[in-house]
């Protein structure tokens, strides 16, 4: 059975469910659960739902040394950037602490942010840091792209051994989708199409498959039938997935709202210039965020992030060259 | 309030015991820079001059109390029962090390001996100690957490935010700050605000509102005392205290930093060869707690010289032993290197 659901409540139930299935699960964050009305620490007690000060470094460094001896944190982070105070903890310490014992211990914890709000935040409340994490062995990182995902891939965070960093994008959080009402895990390392098509592939994840999805639409009106597949988890990353359609394709854009050299899809380039070029009949074109900072008043932010006619564009130049190599 | 009651004989005869193994363990890792130069790389700590913090802190555990220092880390495990050839082949970066030689000697872990581990980050692993208390308040194991940490530890921000923390959740943890008067190279004259002052670092925990208090760290029994004082507060549900413990790290810092291939090797104390303060680092000498310790117990009766003596020779065994295993110990399988990424 599936329910209507926005993204932002799939992200809670999810996290109600998991709370309910294991006693170890934790929640705290920051400017939560402040009063007895708070509906997780109604259900969960005070021991289990807690309100922590503004205190990065302490936030994540006790979920990892909880993690390590028994429990599942959850920290609220509420935006990604918060985790830039706490970067040791982020980098250097969770994912590194099962490795350095030996595999004697394991850090079973969820860093919870939202990240991208592209609603005038300006420079330091709306960037795409995770591509800083992707490199990071240990770690992984989910971003769900819509409701359903948001509750699969929180309920599989929750279940994972190892640190996640979960990010939700602020923009998707009032949309509307099919959720399944059940138990609902979607694995880690196992990209989905959300759109399939023959004569190009889009790859994206979060605000920005929705803007590809638009585009696809645009780009099918003019006869261009694009993929769309959105990796879900960008560590682990299903590379194959994307191979396999950029064989059926032979193109390949890559949608990110991370600027150029600090995204995901230059990751990705790398992967399929080594393992999938054969199958490609133009060069991979990015879109990323222009490389500045995000500047506040609106129509700067739009000039410098990704948009559907920056797709339709990539995906159209991508194509006229295919054809010029047939 | 209720009695306290005092340390058995035994007991006693148990904490001389330990002190006298972490020593030793610990000259054989030094003696290893000079018997067996190149064995050991990357950056290793000693603990001479804690052994009696370290053991007047853990003589007070109870329910599996777990232990959480810094990564100076080689005296605590000893104490819970962690074998000393393991961590002297971790040390040395063996197969048969405590982790496989994934870790060294900044990194020890033993969850089996209550040990979780540890971080080669100054100040970090405070929270790590501090999320370890979180488990023991939500499980209700009635575990009190013993995290240990330097001086230099206590200008990061983690100390800061993790103290306030656990005073807020009225965690189960005592923080027992071992003041050995050097960061890393640097006198805590030149970097404390409270020694400038003139003022006990252990009033840092009135930032917190929290019981702070200073003892000395050369004296197992006043630790042990001051501890268990702390250790019953935390775990009666009333949170966490500050305990400084005062002594003086016996060794520099660690190895001298060298650049392949020249091996590694241990320097004088930065007392000496960074101050020059060769009365400074005699007075401390003089201070050693294991002589100390061992001249107090003898006078009250309570150790007979013949019994020291055996302690220590059973404690130079053990150590030779150790030495001999992790020499003998197989390097891990390269390939094995991309285990335990995940878990």
């Amino acid at each position: 059975m599936a329910r209507e659901m926005m993204y932002g409540e799939a992200i809670g139930a999810a996290m109600t469910e998991e709370m309910q299935r294991d006693s170890g699960v934790v929640l705290y964050g920051q400017n939560l659960a402040m009063t007895e009305r708070d509906p997780m620490l109604r259900k969960f007690g005070k021991k289990r739902v807690r309100i922590a000060p503004i205190s990065e470094t302490a936030e994540m460094g006790v979920a990892v040394g909880a993690a390590i001896t028994g429990l599942r944190p959850i920290v609220e982070l509420w935006m990604s950037e918060f985790m830039l105070v706490a970067f040791d903890q982020l980098i250097n310490e969770a994912p590194r602490l099962r490795y350095m014992s030996g595999g004697q211990v394991k850090v079973p914890l969820v860093f919870k942010a939202g990240y991208g709000f592209a609603a005038g935040w300006a420079g330091q409340h709306s960037n795409c840091i995770y591509h800083t994490m992707m490199g990071i062995p240990g770690l992984k990182i989910a971003l769900p792209s819509t409701a359903a995902d948001a509750k699969g891939l929180m309920a599989a965070a929750i279940r994972d051994d190892n640190p996640v960093v979960y990010l939700h994008h602020y923009m998707l959080t009032l949309d509307k989708g099919a959720v399944p009402e059940d138990e609902y895990v979607i694995p880690f390392g196992v990209a989905d199409v959300k759109r399939e098509g023959s004569d190009v592939t889009i790859v994206a994840t979060g605000w920005m498959v929705k803007k590809s999805l638009a585009a696809a639409e645009v780009l099918s009106q003019q006869g261009i039938n694009a993929e769309v597949i959105d990796p879900r988890t960008l560590a682990p990353l299903d590379i194959k997935t994307i191979i396999n359609s950029v064989h059926k394709t032979g193109g390949l854009v890559l949608v990110d709202q991370a600027t150029r050299h600090a995204s995901a899809a230059a990751i990705i380039a790398a992967e399929i210039a080594e393992h999938g070029s054969k199958a490609l009949k133009a060069p991979i074109k990015l879109v990323t965020a222009l490389d500045t900072s995000i500047p506040f008043s609106e129509p700067l932010e739009n000039y410098v992030l990704p948009n559907e006619e920056k797709i339709v564009s990539a995906v159209k130049s991508v194509v006229s060259r295919q054809a010029a190599t047939v | 309030m209720r009695k306290k009651k005092a340390l058995t004989k035994d007991r006693l005869i148990w904490m001389y015991a330990q002190m006298v193994r972490i020593r030793e363990f610990e000259e054989r890792v030094k003696r290893t820079f000079v018997e067996h130069p190149g064995v050991i790389r990357g950056h290793t700590h000693l603990g001479d001059g804690a052994e009696a913090t370290i053991v007047g802190a853990l003589a007070t555990r109870a329910m599996n109390d777990p232990a959480m220092p810094s990564y100076r880390c080689h005296g605590y495990p000893l104490v819970l029962g962690t074998s000393p050839r393991k961590i002297m082949a971790e040390i040395y970066g063996r197969k048969d090390g405590l982790c496989g030689g994934f870790g060294g000697s900044m990194h020890l872990a033993d969850p089996e001996h209550h040990f979780p581990g540890t971080s080669g980050i100054i100040g970090q692993a405070i929270a790590h100690a501090t999320g370890a208390a979180l488990t023991a308040q939500v499980k209700d194991t009635g575990q009190v957490v013993h995290c240990f940490f330097g001086d230099g530890s206590t200008k990061q921000g983690a100390f800061y935010e993790s103290l306030n923390l656990a005073a807020v959740w009225r965690l189960p943890i005592v923080y027992i700050l071992e003041n050995n008067h050097y960061q890393a190279y640097t006198h805590i004259s030149l970097e404390d605000a409270n020694c400038i002052a003139g003022d006990p670092l252990s009033q840092k925990a009135q930032a917190f509102s929290m019981p702070g208090v200073t003892v000395d760290g050369t004296d197992p029994l006043k630790v042990y005392a001051a501890v268990r004082t702390a250790a019953e507060r935390a775990r009666s549900g009333k949170g966490p205290s500050l305990i400084e413990a005062k002594f003086y790290r016996l060794s520099a810092h660690g190895n001298a930093i060298t650049v392949p291939p020249v091996p590694t090797q241990f320097p004088e104390h930065e007392a000496v060869e960074v101050y020059g303060r060769k009365a400074e680092y005699a007075a401390a000498k003089k201070k050693d707690p294991i002589p100390r310790f061992r001249a107090a117990l003898i006078r009250k009766g309570v150790l007979r010289i013949a019994d020291a003596k055996r302690i220590e020779s059973e404690a130079q065994a053990e150590m030779e032993d150790a030495v001999q295993f992790a020499l003998a110990s197989p390097h891990p399988t390269p390939a094995e290197a991309v285990k335990y990424v995940y878990a």
